[in-house]
């Protein structure tokens, strides 16, 4: 048992969940009211459209690409949500699908012409930005009535925020990790000529992992504006670096497709502590994005020493 | 024809074409009114894309997954830091650079530790860095109003016959990092490193030397862009790097530097500098608003890439 408990593997896999334990555990200490369900609550509240991105993240990240446009693409899906979907639901939700569809077609484009994804995302992330302008140029717009009953719905005994990113990661988990297309689309980012050779079109797998970013963007641009209940167009610009730091935090490796959804979801939970932690400890929000990339850090190290081990 | 058929051989070449088209399309929009006028602030501003953009050239050359993303808060913390030392006095100048570019070597260093030491890679180790020291320009330099000495604002915003000062200093930088990279022993390393890290090994090159230099050399640019900057925008502000991480990038590709590595070249970066800013000139002319203005931005940098095509799995 103990032998099990020591080799790198298991200490990789739990290497998430035991940096968000200590955390949640620090901030009990340093403030036992977090404790609580209306403490957890207001703590936790972001953790849903983190999570979501997040997971957008990953599906790039598993096909050994990296988005660097999915903050201003949430930024596009909230001012959409804001507007178009609470005024003519119907032109909402066809302007969302057109999202996620130009998702879908990046990963062809990428696919097709063998581009990096970080220029094209990069490029892409203005076209969101400039779109988002273009539909709210100011700061406004309401969140429809259904969204915002759903972010803040009232769970009994577990907020609510815990138990959607507890469904969130065990869906992704059982869609990517244990279903035997979940499979391929893995294998495609660990050696994507023995997939493409075994007959699968590399070019699907990257529309279906692009498009599925894109899907989840909107869902976390949506949750986002139910908890703020008015969007901008700069609303999620820091969700590029979270994404990327939650997939890492969350054990997912930067090639190979060796990624993991829960961890992913359990990473983005660890970023959103963060920032509470710092309040409770009267540290200036200064040091905030610092003390994220600290602990992205730290984390790394330690995985870093894990793999040493392994040889 | 000779001379035609060598020259669209060179990938630097298109943005200069492009930064051509775009002011004689402007040109022609405004009957010619001001456009030498465009041409000298597009100089003054391309300057300081060309600085950095020249750091990550060097950085991504050196092959696939290696970008440097900590650009904006080294420009950030850089200008922060000399700003407060130099508190506007000209007698501090040279201590003010000392302390930026020491602020340049610091966060390279940094970024090399975190990239061989841990193991991670460039992208992430670079990203959290730059978290790091973004926290500690907005610690350090909070309500920072500072205004720089006047002889550093005299000097980058000081013109000769219409053309800045400042510009023709970074034109002859680039002169000189284009020798540095074809001729000298470093830069060929870095041309070769980024073809095939393993070869480049066999063949004796200290890989990893060169590539510490490599990461040092583009954060002590964006430090020395930071310091430029903050003298020619009249202060530090904590944002002012921001635009910088695309940018960087962007001018590199579209200069026709390989994003796969080990095909590199100086030219282009000036060339697709002057061609970013000709273009949103040409989109303000126009009257465009700011969401077409960004979108545009977005589409030709896609455009570009998509067009130059990638040749390498890559990322």
């Amino acid at each position: 048992m103990l032998a099990y408990l020591t080799t790198p593997r298991f200490l990789r896999a739990a290497l998430p969940a035991a940096s968000f334990a200590i955390l949640l555990a620090a901030i009990f200490y340093v403030q036992p009211r977090a404790m609580s369900y209306f403490g957890m609550n207001l703590m936790l509240q972001y953790t849903v459209p983190i999570a979501l991105a997040t997971i957008a993240q990953m599906f790039i990240i598993t096909v050994n690409d990296l988005d660097l446009s999915i903050g201003p693409f949430v930024g596009l899906t909230a001012c959409i949500g804001a507007t178009l979907l609470a005024d003519t639901p119907a032109l909402g939700l066809l302007a969302l699908a057109g999202c996620i569809a130009a998702y879908a077609g990046l990963g062809a484009l990428i696919h097709w012409r063998n581009l990096p994804s970080l220029v094209v995302t990069l490029g892409m992330s203005f076209v969101w930005l400039g779109v988002a302008v273009l539909i709210l140029p100011t700061p406004g717009g309401t969140a429809p009535g259904w969204v915002k009953a759903i972010v803040g719905l009232k769970t009994p005994y577990v907020p609510f925020p815990i138990i959607a990113a507890a469904a969130i990661g065990i869906v992704v988990h059982l869609a990517l990790m244990t279903s035997s297309y979940g499979a391929v689309l893995r294998g495609a980012g660990g050696n994507p000529k023995a997939i493409g050779r075994a007959g699968w079109s590399l070019l699907k797998i990257k529309m279906v992992m692009y498009g599925a970013a894109g899907l989840f963007g909107v869902l976390s641009g949506l949750s986002l504006i139910g908890l703020t209940s008015a969007a901008d167009a700069h609303i999620a610009d820091r969700y590029t670096l979270y994404a990327i730091a939650g997939v890492i935090l969350g054990g997912g490796e930067f090639v190979g497709g060796r990624v993991s959804p829960v961890g992913a979801v359990i990473g983005a939970l660890t970023l959103t502590l963060t920032g509470s932690f710092l309040t409770f400890l009267k540290i200036s929000p200064d040091w905030q994005i610092g003390a994220q990339g600290g602990i992205l850090i730290i984390v790394l190290a330690l995985r870093a020493l894990i793999n040493r081990r392994e040889g | 024809m000779a001379f035609i058929r060598q020259l669209s051989g060179k990938a630097w070449i298109w943005s200069f074409i492009g930064m051509f088209l775009v002011w004689f399309v402007t040109a022609a929009y405004t009957g010619g009114k001001g456009s030498a006028d465009v041409i000298s602030a597009a100089l003054s501003f391309a300057t300081f894309t060309v600085i950095v953009g020249i750091g990550q050239m060097f950085v991504i050359t050196t092959g696939p997954g290696n970008v440097d993303l900590s650009i904006p808060s080294t420009i950030a913390l850089s200008g922060a830091v000399a700003m407060k030392i130099m508190g506007g006095s000209n007698a501090m100048l040279a201590i003010g650079l000392a302390a930026s570019l020491g602020c340049g070597l610091a966060v390279g260093l940094f970024n090399y530790l975190l990239i061989r030491v841990l193991r991670i890679p460039p992208i992430i180790a670079t990203l959290s860095s730059s978290f790091l020291i973004l926290s500690t320009a907005i610690a350090y330099g909070r309500g920072l109003k500072i205004k720089p000495p006047p002889l550093l604002a005299e000097f980058t915003t000081a013109q000769v016959a219409g053309i800045p000062v400042l510009a023709i200093v970074i034109i002859l930088f680039a002169v000189l990092m284009s020798v540095v990279l074809n001729r000298t022993l470093y830069g060929r390393a870095v041309l070769a490193i980024g073809q095939n890290m393993r070869a480049a090994w066999l063949a004796g090159i200290h890989v990893e030397r060169i590539r510490f230099a490599t990461y040092v050399l583009s954060a002590v640019l964006a430090a020395i862009c930071g310091f430029l900057l903050s003298g020619f925008s009249g202060g530090a502000s904590l944002n002012m790097g921001q635009e910088y991480l695309l940018a960087s990038i962007a001018v590199v590709v579209i200069g026709g530097t390989s994003v796969a590595g080990g095909k590199a070249n100086v030219p282009g970066i000036w060339g697709a500098a002057m061609f970013m800013f000709l273009l949103v000139t040409m989109l303000n002319t126009f009257g465009a608003s700011a969401g077409i203005r960004l979108i545009m931005t977005g589409l030709i940098i896609v455009a570009v890439i998509t067009i130059a095509g990638g040749d390498e799995p890559q990322r």
